[in-house]
């Protein structure tokens, strides 16, 4: 995954919240919660960035916190909140 | 940190919730008091139309300030919400201005030609209300003929092609027993079962002590919900059923004024659907905006403080279930920092309940109504305990209507 292209999936909103945000899929009804202001930013700014781990660096992500980040997105992609940007 | 920060700085989701979110996460709109039927548990008193309703205009503005909150869906009811002339009109524009709708009716008016309009839309969902898996069951509760009206209507959304509409439960000592009857005829229509929790809210509190499930029930209801975990919709309304044993799935607190709000069709604001009473009254969206009374309400800001769990706050389940219903016990006359009425402890025996508080409006129907609920054995009402436990304002509503 670090090294393909990914955006946020078009059907999802992010909305702030004080703990990060709330993502809504308007096509699952699905109702997700972003737990870190951070992670919100990579995932606002994966569309802008060839690779997930350009992102980290555009974002400032340490490497001690990129495995936490990267299981993150896994879950996220398993949720298709966000896709392949080939596949979007 | 900074020295303005009074509370512990919140590290789970849950605790994010107990302090309130930007926006609403469960927002419900009841667009009218005016109803067709005359349900003996309407949690809202609804029947006859509020004169002061929102015009299709103040609607909209409002669904504009929905997008602008990035409120993403709203759960639509009343009253019957397509009784308004507007209702579909409202609805797309919801719809075309990113705010999902999901609606609640009883069936009536959910004809073929609109269950296939509903099914070519896109962000709308159906719920539709049955209280019993038989017309036996459900008819004394909902009203003569509303059985078959609401299997029809799910009949027509089934022929439409709609997917995973709601068939929506309120349990009750009648129905408790049919749980898989209507998880039956959910599945035999493509539906999602979704049971709630009856509560003394509205016209809910005349029947309460008939209709509210045996503590026997409780358990039943209990581990049926664990056998089908989240394949059944809850709306997050069993969590005082947590003290049984493992939390169910939700979030397992009371959301009202926190993540849960109401929107009523004057355009008032109230703390949660089951809550409409002038003690749980945040303001009003024409006086200053559904923003303002979200954020700053002084209600909502005061049900955003860490709340004390008076005598729960020693019990094993109190993480679980925290006390369970707000509205369950103000209705009750029971203290709101004290168990529920419907604890699983069997604690609430241990408290003295007061007199139920009076209600502070009622829109039932006067006269009579065509759908009126068969009466049998609810319309037997409990005696009086004291002379105000049954509210002296309103003693000529409280008789079932048609009888
Ligand atoms: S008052 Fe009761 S129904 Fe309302 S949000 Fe709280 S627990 Fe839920
Ligand atoms: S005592 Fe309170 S916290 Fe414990 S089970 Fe009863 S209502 Fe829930």
């Amino acid at each position: 995954m670090l090294d393909e292209a990914w955006v946020l999936n078009g059907s999802v909103a992010l909305r702030p919240e004080p703990f990060g945000a709330l993502a809504y899929d308007f096509t699952t009804r699905r109702l997700s919660f972003l737990k870190d202001p951070a992670l919100v930013e990579v995932v606002r700014a994966l569309g802008e960035h060839a690779t997930v781990t350009e992102t980290f660096d555009a974002v400032g992500i340490a490497p001690a916190d990129r495995p936490r980040f990267g299981a993150a997105l896994e879950r996220l992609a398993g949720q298709q909140m966000i896709v392949r940007r080939d596949a979007a | 940190m900074t020295a303005v920060a009074s509370r512990p700085a919140a590290t789970r989701l849950v605790d994010h919730f107990e302090y309130g979110l930007d926006a609403p996460i469960c927002l419900t709109w009841e667009l009218t008091y005016a109803c067709n039927l005359a349900c003996v548990h309407c949690l809202s008193s609804s029947g006859r139309r509020d004169p002061r309703e929102l015009t299709t205009d103040e609607c909209k503005a409002l669904i504009d300030e929905f997008e602008r909150m990035q409120i993403f869906y709203v759960n639509i009811g009343g009253g019957e919400p397509t009784v308004r002339p507007d209702f579909w009109e409202l609805l797309d524009y919801a719809v075309a201005h990113h705010v999902g709708v999901k609606f609640s009716t009883n069936g009536f008016r959910i004809t073929s030609e609109r269950a296939r309009q509903l099914a070519a839309t896109d962000y709308v969902d159906v719920q539709v209300s049955l209280d019993g898996a038989t017309a036996e069951v459900n008819d004394p509760i909902r009203g003569a003929g509303t059985y078959d009206a609401a299997l029809r209507a799910m009949d027509n959304l089934r022929d439409a092609g709609m997917k995973d509409f709601k068939l929506s439960v309120v349990c009750t000592r009648d129905n408790i027993p049919q749980l898989d009857e209507f998880k039956k005829i959910a599945d035999d229509h493509g539906a999602q079962l979704r049971l709630t929790r009856l509560r003394p809210a509205g016209r809910g509190a005349d029947v309460w002590e008939d209709l509210h499930p045996l503590p026997h029930q409780q358990r039943e209801l209990y581990d049926w919900l664990v056998a089908h975990g989240e394949g059944v919709l809850t709306g997050d309304s069993f969590f005082h059923l947590a003290a049984f044993g493992d939390a169910l799935p939700g979030l397992n607190l009371c959301g009202a004024g926190r993540v849960v709000c109401l929107v009523d069709p004057v355009g008032d604001v109230y703390a949660c659907p089951f809550a409409i009473h002038d003690n749980f009254l945040a303001g009003n969206i024409r006086d200053e905006g559904f923003k303002q009374v979200w954020q700053e309400s002084a209600l909502f800001r005061s049900l955003r403080e860490p709340q004390t769990g008076g005598a729960c706050t020693s019990c094993s389940a109190y993480d679980s279930c925290r006390g369970g219903c707000m509205a369950a016990k103000f209705f009750t006359g029971m203290p709101l920092d004290g168990p529920d009425p419907e604890c699983v402890k069997g604690n609430a025996e241990f408290v003295s309940a007061g007199d139920r508080p009076a209600p502070s409006q009622d829109h039932s129907h006067r006269g009579t109504v065509r759908n009126a609920p068969v009466p049998v054995s609810i319309g037997r009402r409990r005696p009086p305990t004291t002379m105000c436990d049954e509210s002296p304002v309103n003693a000529a509503d409280l008789t079932p209507t048609g009888s």
